[in-house]
């Protein structure tokens, strides 16, 4: 009803500096440039400080943090948090809260636990393929019942989530401590165990991670074509080809990049030996070399060497599960139903019954989303330590929200992205790991994350303020 | 007769659902000689209908008709019962007592999206639009175009969207960005869309004015007419009385939740409205409701 806008925007185009020009043809969110202009910055540092205080472990700085070790181990450490913060972006988003995942990860990770041990090990004998099959689903089915739960609770019975979660993060510790009667139990099942990445058969070595890598930049550079066409039959406007062009080099460039860090972080040498041994493959002969990661045999004995046996990690199996989980999220959240009515509920709550959403019943499925993500990423945790213990996740709720929270996600509801959630986590888990690199103790790691969350959402408040 | 078979060969899910509801006699009520007088079968009947929260009475016993091309002004002071009446028709409110006919045949509402079944639309004062998305999505919510896999089909949307939006607002083209950044104007045109682009038979505006600026104001007015001359019927919420004498048939007026009285434009003057309003004094030219006073009926 107002001819307003088509005024005040045609000065303003002709006004903006290259910077934004290119922002806005490529439609890349500036909020996100921000976030991984932030991420590259502490990872330099990191590395410069390492070098400084420990010395020179092959990082691209001179230090200890940008090798393809730590980078490697990084990924995998980060891939629990980031399944989950991918849920919680969508109920935030939705103007709700889940403080209970921590605990609900304890109490899923150790009845899953129990049931491999004492249950489903002796019933149908150790190793038997049924029981990891058993294992996974019901982790999941759990963490979608006891989500739904809580959804169901704060839905109809109309108790504010963050009190509903608040009695979960301290009763689901509680019934964790019961059924593992405060003990570790442990082991897992073998099969299991590829979900937590620490053995030699949950890395997929170069030749799977690099297939992979060319399936996702096809799929990446099919999308951009297919969405211009989408955008041509409707005679829409369209992105200049250079940014098309652009985005699906740059999308690339950063899976190639990845993938090439993944696939030359090279099997401890141990586990070279081991394999080798186990598998009657035969140790080339060579000198020995101290510094080298690959194994040789110099006069009879299994030495370091630099040209010899060895084999690539490749992306590890709960890296891969993560990234499924953020492509089926993002999927979820940007294409669905499902996802379209989260946004227009946490926009707008009245609009969204008014536009006869069912809101209740909305609100306890994205809370059992939120559980059987809780299932999966209390999978990759047991999985990883090959144990479960109560304490498993004592924490993490409050790593889930911070990463969602530093990745846009506003707590006023109706805004947040699954891929800002899980650059949060991979922000959140450099921060951590890297003060561990550099032997920071504990007390201080927590004062930094404490910090580093709320300068995240002050800087996040100053950006918004002023693109308003 | 040409404008309704216009209107047929708009988007045919509404439509159906419409239809669904239709009986030979309630397509008849919609032919063009069915006049706004009283005659024929009302396009919209409510009858007694009562509201309580809590022991507060929000409508008591209110009756309201309405016929096709008609537009009923309801007038009443802030907590008169007007908004509350009108939110048991769209389906935001749950009725205690009272029955609402379309055509002549009782309908239940329980729901907003039974009353949009019905082809019964609302702009709600408050416009209730999620702020957060883009125009195209708030034209579709509640009802999202789908492609074949079941996704979103937000191109076709979007296309749609432009689509309506021309015709509303020509200078428009802010589809990109969520609704909460468009100016006041942006936004009304965006919840009339939405409430016009599903063949709507009923349409229930709430304050469709009070936000906007004199230009707007009267853009809105043009729409009311043309849309009155496409056979649909309206309920105009509003506080201002000239509003009401310029684009209402009839007018209703309300207080304390009942109603005052119902009147033809032309049969009272602005003084004895606010009378109305004001005193809940019914004039000769009206005929009284359970709310009017005694010694003025």
């Amino acid at each position: 009803m107002s001819n307003a806008p088509s005024t005040s925007q045609s000065p303003a185009l002709q006004h903006e500096g290259p910077v934004t020009r290119f922002i806005r043809a490529t439609e890349i969110d500036a909020r996100m440039l921000g976030m991984i202009a932030a991420l590259i910055l502490i990872w330099c540092v990191f590395d410069i400080a390492s070098g400084i205080l420990r010395g020179n472990f092959g990082g691209l700085l001179g230090g200890s943090f940008l090798t393809p070790r730590n980078l490697w181990t990084l990924l995998v450490q980060s891939s629990v948090i980031t399944v989950m913060s991918t849920g919680m972006v969508l109920l935030i988003v939705m103007r709700q809260i889940d403080l209970s995942v921590g605990s609900m990860l304890s109490l899923i990770a150790v009845a899953t636990a129990v049931l491999q041990v004492f249950n489903l090990s002796p019933y149908l004998g150790v190793g038997h393929p049924m029981i990891w099959i058993i294992a996974v689903v019901v982790s999941i089915a759990l963490g979608t019942a006891v989500g739904a739960f809580n959804g169901v609770l704060t839905a109809y019975a109309k108790i504010p989530a963050f009190i509903v979660t608040l009695g979960g993060l301290i009763a689901y510790s509680g019934l964790a401590f019961l059924l593992a009667k405060g003990e570790t139990v442990a082991p897992m099942d073998k099969t299991y165990e590829i979900f937590g990445g620490g053995i030699t058969i949950s890395w997929l070595g170069p030749f799977w991670s690099w297939l992979i890598a060319v399936v996702v930049c096809a799929a990446i550079v099919f999308a951009i074509i297919n969405g211009r066409r989408q955008r041509q039959r409707f005679k829409f406007p369209l992105r200049p080809m250079w940014a098309e062009v652009f985005l699906a080099a740059l999308g690339s460039a950063v899976v190639l990049g990845v993938t090439s860090v993944m696939t030359s972080y090279p099997w401890p040498f141990k586990l070279i030996e081991n394999y080798a041994k186990a598998n009657n493959v035969v140790v080339p002969a060579g000198v020995e070399n101290r510094d080298g990661s690959a194994v040789c045999m110099a006069a009879d004995k299994v030495v370091r060497c630099t040209e010899g046996l060895i084999y690539y990690t490749g992306y590890s199996v709960p890296v891969l599960v993560a990234m499924a989980v953020g492509l089926v999220m993002t999927f979820i959240a940007t294409r669905t139903l499902f996802g379209r009515y989260v946004y227009a509920i946490g926009g707008n709550p009245e609009a969204a019954e008014l536009a006869g959403i069912n809101t209740k019943w909305m609100t306890v499925k994205v809370f059992a989303l939120m559980g059987a993500l809780v299932g999966i990423s209390s999978v990759i945790s047991s999985a990883r330590l090959n144990a479960a213990t109560n304490a498993l996740g004592v924490l993490s709720e409050l790593y889930v929200i911070a990463a969602a929270v530093i990745g846009g996600t506003s707590l006023a509801g109706g805004v947040g992205t699954i891929y800002g959630a899980m650059l949060g986590a991979l922000m959140m888990q450099s921060i951590v790991s890297g003060m561990s690199l550099l032997n920071l103790p504990a007390a201080y790691q927590n004062m930094v994350v404490g910090a580093v969350l709320v300068l995240a959402v002050w800087l996040d408040q100053l950006y918004s303020r002023r693109v308003k | 007769m040409a404008k309704t078979s216009a209107k047929k060969a708009a988007p045919k899910k509404a439509a159906k659902a419409i239809e669904t509801h239709e009986t030979p006699q309630a397509v008849k009520g919609r032919e063009p000689h069915a006049k706004p007088d009283g005659r024929g079968t009302p396009l919209i009947e409510m009858r007694d209908i009562s509201i309580a929260f809590g022991g507060i009475k929000a409508v008591d016993h209110a009756s309201i008709d309405l016929h096709p091309g008609e537009v009923v002004g309801l007038l009443g002071h802030n907590g008169a019962g007007k908004s509350t009446l009108i939110k048991v028709l769209s389906g935001a409110y749950k009725r205690d007592h009272g029955q609402i006919m379309i055509n002549g045949d009782e309908v239940t509402i329980n729901n907003p999206r039974d009353a949009k079944a019905l082809g019964i639309e609302t702009i709600y004062q408050t416009l209730a639009l999620a702020d957060n998305v883009d125009a195209a999505a708030n034209l579709y919510l509640g009802r999202e175009l789908r492609t074949g896999f079941g996704t979103l089909d937000d191109v076709a949307m979007e296309a749609e969207c432009r689509k309506v939006m021309h015709r509303l607002n020509p200078n428009f083209r802010r589809f990109k960005e969520p609704v909460s950044k468009l100016s006041g104007g942006q936004r009304q045109s965006v919840a009339i869309a939405r409430a016009i682009h599903f063949n709507a038979r009923i349409l229930i505006m709430d304050e469709p004015t009070a936000a906007l600026g004199p230009q707007e104001t009267a853009q809105v007015g043009e729409l009311i007419k043309q849309l009155k001359a496409e056979g649909i019927g309206i309920f105009l919420i509003s506080h201002d009385l000239h509003d009401v004498f310029d684009l209402a048939d009839r007018l209703c007026v309300m207080k304390n939740g009942k109603v005052v009285g119902t009147a033809k434009i032309t049969d009272v003057d602005h003084d004895e409205v606010l009378g109305m309003i004001i005193a809940g004094k019914c004039p000769k030219g009206a005929i009284p409701g359970p709310g009017a006073m005694r010694e003025a009926a």
